[in-house]
């Protein structure tokens, strides 16, 4: 515990930086791609709360990412509530998902876990698709509103989503550090191992599937203001699901800093592809990247800084 | 809108689906459930041998499914590689799961990107005698673009539950999956074994390949559309029950077109979805499951 | 753990200098004009995107052969958005931020247009749509232009000259059924179906939507025959298009008009794949090898270019469909510069909204929200088609006109059954 308040100044002293260089208004570029690494690493770090800390691996990301932005969406539309009201309800929507997916645990483990949280994505994506108020299959504009903060809304965006990633790894590095963490890897390493040792297993599977819902939702909910047209292709896309896995895995998924790493690293890779190379390569690149990384460092990023550091 | 007459077409149009489904499914049902290696990967094997079949399709005439048996050797040989890969990254150090499923997403970009280099990104299809053809027996329509995926993949279901009860290295790959250390005492090397189970899944994938364009035109990213329906699929069968696999892709066959016929086709893929949530629910180890 | 700790931070302040170098602009030479845009080279549209890129580079090879716009070079700068319109966003904040490009216009499909809408706003930007259903409806931004020939109404436009042409034939059919894909080009079609069907006084048998990952078609086509329609409407996707027609033969579906919003069966390897089965069906389409259009200046040099770089560049061996609407849409562009001396994004603007523009797909003027002022969406019919070849689609008679009146190069053969012998 003693440890908790330095992190949280650590955790401030980054928001107040980004603060800082949102008023410095430096390419406008590295405003975009840096919002979309932050949304990475809140994806990643929520993913790994459930998939990293207590074994459980979900393939729904997307499903929880896009409840947040079609809630988003539903609350611009109807009611057009402003940016932390969104954030908050998205984050809760999903949340509520979290928690049904953790009864879902109770009967389904391993691969069977991770398949049933797949056909949930289906499942949401087609009603999404067939709810017109929200813009079904077509898609719907979002209006940004005006007179943003720091005087652009993806300036303004960026410095959210830095506060957001900051409190996501604040909320995991506790996670991982107090009894609950030990609980999670304890039912991670065995899980009727746990339970017989009085681990209360279903209330830890609860709690994990819950909050990383809630993060991965809240990583969702600024979404429509940043892309401004929302559509289910995209907010469903394939894409969040592999992500939310491939990063912590290149990180390491065994400490809270590996999800950052494997995202910053991984993100930065897609945004720089993206807009450097011109051709279908660029999707080539995250392929060779994914395979390149997981066969070279086994342990992800921190396995293998530790293994260097054993040696030397 | 109801009438017998729609509701026998629907449950036939839907067995011949499912038939399909299993075809596209049993490397699957093979390679993820009995050896346990989720391979995310395998939709893009199956567009590759459609892709196979596409080239000599369109070059030499050949019948797709002819050039999807024909292929399997070559399949056979690149899922063996694929597995050696696989096995000396991760199995070898006990920590495949997780880590291989990045390693096989990976693999699927790889491929989907590499078949758009190599033949661009037009839909492709293929061109054989039956496409556009069909009979009618009491009341009942029978195209042939259906009839001739569903009997091949009910084959190549016989085929493997055959391969897998009555040969050596049939048995010896169902009991790789449950007791390796048994194997091994038998004399059997079970990465061997691994190896042949793996080439036989992908092999499979050949054969799929083939019938998923004679059913339907291919792009290199059509492989996306299938990986849920695969793993489904495997999974509401019970893993590692090839019989399974097959009952379950009819079940999900039948749903979709009675779905698609009666209600709304928009429906069908999340009913079918939500089908399978609910018996996981209920039955979580699948309909035959282990 | 310090040395691990400090590990992490020279791996990620690495990391941060490698991307901070990447984004340093590079010294130019001869000072080129820069054409920045996203385009679909992956995912879903690709089929499209790639051809409409070759079109692009074609006409830049054009023009700077002929000493560039305003005497510089034209140099084109293009990511590819993978069909995801969340990758927009910051590929068009890298071509103005980063590598500065003079001029931009959209990627391909309303999808991936709507995101840039609000960016070309904020900065004021002349934006040119490569073909999006109604983009502008929302923001109603009077420096955006599109190449579609959706015309003022661009809702109805995919279907109108379908049911135009349904109400003329005597006796008038009476009920129709309409069914398409849950995604956005087809809902948008169906929506301008059913006001359509409304105007024309028409009773709906049929509406429904299907997932575009359906596999089998026959139980959907099935239930349309069971409702006995005289007019199927059908949106769809090339995917879909293939196995609705498919089905359609295998069922024995045939309505007195069939067809309508199909998209990928004016694809070239659709339409040899399909041969006769293709046969009698009326369809919305762009542009045609028929009199009225080969007769346009500058088109058939551009085909013949574009014919000759399209299989090497991996695209549609014929480029009928949109290929002659992205070259004239940088065309429109090019001579808006020529004309108004300069890169003043105002004052091409205002340029192109005054102007009718000579291209190879016509004479074009913008009106109201950016689209043409008068729509050109045509209604074909493919007509004698035999065997696979792909030379009988060059010529015209395969792909016949019937919409609208001023383009019309053949007649209607009438009801379907009767083009299917």
């Amino acid at each position: 515990m003693a440890r908790t308040l330095p992190a949280l100044g650590v955790g401030v002293v980054v928001v107040l930086a980004g603060v800082a260089l949102a008023t410095m208004r430096v390419n406008p570029y590295l405003y975009f791609a840096g919002y979309v690494i932050l949304q990475y690493v809140v994806i990643a770090t929520a993913w790994n709360i459930l998939g990293g800390y207590g074994g459980y691996v979900n393939f729904g990301t997307p499903a929880f990412f896009a409840l947040g932005a079609y809630t988003a969406v539903f609350l611009i539309r109807s009611i057009k509530a402003p940016l932390p009201v969104l954030i908050v309800a998205g984050g809760l929507v999903a949340a509520l998902l979290g928690l049904g997916i953790g009864y879902l645990t109770l009967r389904l483990r391993g691969t069977f876990f991770s398949i049933a949280t797949l056909a949930l994505s289906v499942v949401l994506q087609t009603m999404i698709i067939n709810w017109e108020y929200v813009g079904g299959s077509r898609g719907i504009s979002v209006i940004r509103p005006s007179g943003p903060p720091f005087g652009n809304y993806v300036v303004f965006l960026f410095t959210v989503m830095l506060g957001l990633a900051v409190v996501a790894v604040l909320v995991a590095r506790f996670i991982e550090r107090s009894w609950i963490g030990r609980g999670l890897a304890a039912l991670r390493d065995n899980e009727e191992a746990a339970e017989c040792m009085g681990v209360p297993t279903l209330r830890l599977k609860l709690f994990a599937t819950t909050i990383s819902g809630f993060l991965l939702g809240v990583a969702g909910a600024p979404f429509p203001y940043y892309v401004t047209f929302v559509e289910p292709n995209s907010a469903f896309a394939l894409d969040y699901a592999v992500n939310a896995l491939a990063m912590p895995m290149i990180g390491g998924t065994t400490s809270w800093v590996g999800p950052v790493i494997g995202a910053v690293l991984l993100g930065t890779t897609q945004q720089l592809a993206t807009v450097t190379i011109s051709s279908e390569l660029n999707l080539l690149i995250v392929g060779v990247v994914l395979v390149a990384f997981v066969v070279l460092a086994p342990e992800g990023i921190l396995g293998l800084v530790r293994r260097v550091r054993g040696r030397i | 809108m109801f009438s017998w007459d729609l509701l026998a077409n629907a449950v036939v149009a839907g067995v011949l689906l499912g038939g399909f489904y299993a075809a596209v499914s049993l490397g699957i049902g093979l390679i993820f459930g009995l050896l346990d290696i989720a391979n995310i990967a395998q939709p893009a094997f199956v567009i590759l041998g459609a892709y196979a079949a596409y080239v000599m399709n369109s070059a030499y005439g050949l019948d797709p499914i002819l050039t999807g048996i024909a292929f399997t050797p070559v399949f056979y040989v690149l899922g063996a590689v694929v597995y050696r890969i696989y096995y000396g990254s991760f199995e070898r150090r006990g920590e495949e799961s997780l880590r291989g499923l990045v390693f096989f997403f990976g693999i699927l970009f790889i491929m989907e990107v590499s078949l758009s280099l190599k033949f661009g990104v037009d839909y492709r299809l293929v061109q054989a005698g039956y496409i556009g053809k069909s009979f009618e027996l009491a009341g009942v329509g029978v195209s042939f673009r259906y009839l001739v995926p569903c009997v091949v993949g009910v084959a190549m279901t016989a085929a493997l539950y055959l391969f897998l009860g009555r040969t050596f290295y049939g048995r010896a790959i169902m009991a790789v999956s449950q007791d390796q250390a048994a194997l091994r005492l038998m004399g059997a090397n079970p990465v061997q074994i691994k190896t042949i189970a793996f080439g036989v899944g992908i092999a499979a994938a050949s054969l799929a390949g083939a019938l998923l364009i004679t059913i339907a035109p291919v792009i290199p990213s059509t492989d996306r559309d299938y990986i849920g329906r695969m793993f489904a699929i495997t999974v509401l069968g019970g893993m590692g029950s090839i019989g399974g696999t097959l009952v379950a892709a009819i079940i999900l066959g039948v749903i979709e077109s009675l779905m698609a016929t009666f209600f709304g086709p928009s429906w069908s893929l999340a009913v079918s979805f939500g089908i399978l949530l609910a018996a996981l629910a209920v039955r979580p180890a699948g309909l035959f499951g282990r | 753990m310090t040395r691990t700790r400090a590990l992490i931070a020279v791996t990620l302040a690495t990391l941060v200098v490698v991307a901070a170098a990447a984004l340093v602009p590079v010294a130019r030479a001869a000072d080129p004009i820069k054409l920045g845009f996203g385009m679909a080279l992956t995912g879903g549209l690709s089929a499209n995107g790639k051809p409409a890129l070759l079109a692009v580079e074609i006409w830049k090879d054009d023009v700077n052969k002929k000493g560039g716009l305003l005497g510089r070079p034209v140099q084109l700068i293009y990511y590819d958005d993978q069909t995801n319109p969340s990758t927009v966003p910051g590929i068009y904040t890298k071509l103005l931020d980063v590598d500065k490009v003079d001029l931009v216009i959209s990627g391909y499909g309303t999808n991936l247009i709507a995101p840039l809408m609000p960016i070309a706003m904020e900065r004021k930007l002349t934006v040119m749509g490569m073909f999006g259903l109604a983009n502008n409806e929302k923001y109603q931004y009077p420096n955006y232009f599109q190449i579609q020939p959706a015309g003022p109404d661009p809702q109805t436009s995919t279907a109108i000259g379908f049911f135009e042409l349904a109400a003329r034939q005597n006796p008038k059919p009476q009920t129709v059924a309409i069914v398409g894909a849950d995604a956005e080009y087809p809902q948008n079609a169906l929506v301008g179906a059913r006001e359509l069907i409304k105007r024309y006084g028409l009773k709906t048998v049929y509406d429904k939507t299907y997932p575009p990952s359906t596999v089998d078609y026959t139980p959907i086509v099935r239930a349309i025959k069971a409702t006995n329609p005289d007019i199927v409407f059908v949106a769809s996707y090339p995917p879909d298009s293939v196995g609705m027609l498919r089905a359609a033969h295998e069922v024995g579906l045939q309505p007195k008009i069939f067809g309508g919003g199909m998209v990928g069966l004016m694809f070239t390897t659709v339409m040899t794949s399909m041969g006769s089965m293709l046969n009698g069906v009326v369809n919305y389409d762009f542009w045609a090898p028929e009199p009225p259009f080969l007769a346009i200046p500058g088109i058939k040099e551009f085909l013949k270019e574009y014919q000759a770089r399209a299989e090497k560049a991996g695209v549609d061996p014929l480029g009928y469909y949109l290929p002659p609407y992205s070259y004239a849409l940088v065309q429109v562009l090019g001579q808006a510069v020529e004309a108004t001396k300069g890169l003043d994004q105002q004052k091409i603007a205002d340029h192109i909204r005054a102007t009718e523009f000579n291209t190879i797909v016509g004479k074009v003027k913008f009106g109201k929200n950016g689209e043409w002022a008068k729509g050109r969406t045509l209604m074909v019919q493919y007509q004698k088609i035999s065997g696979n070849s792909i030379d009988q689609f060059r010529g015209p008679g395969k792909k016949v006109v019937l919409y609208p009146d001023e383009f019309k190069s053949g007649n209607l053969i009438y009801p379907y059954a009767a083009a299917l012998k």
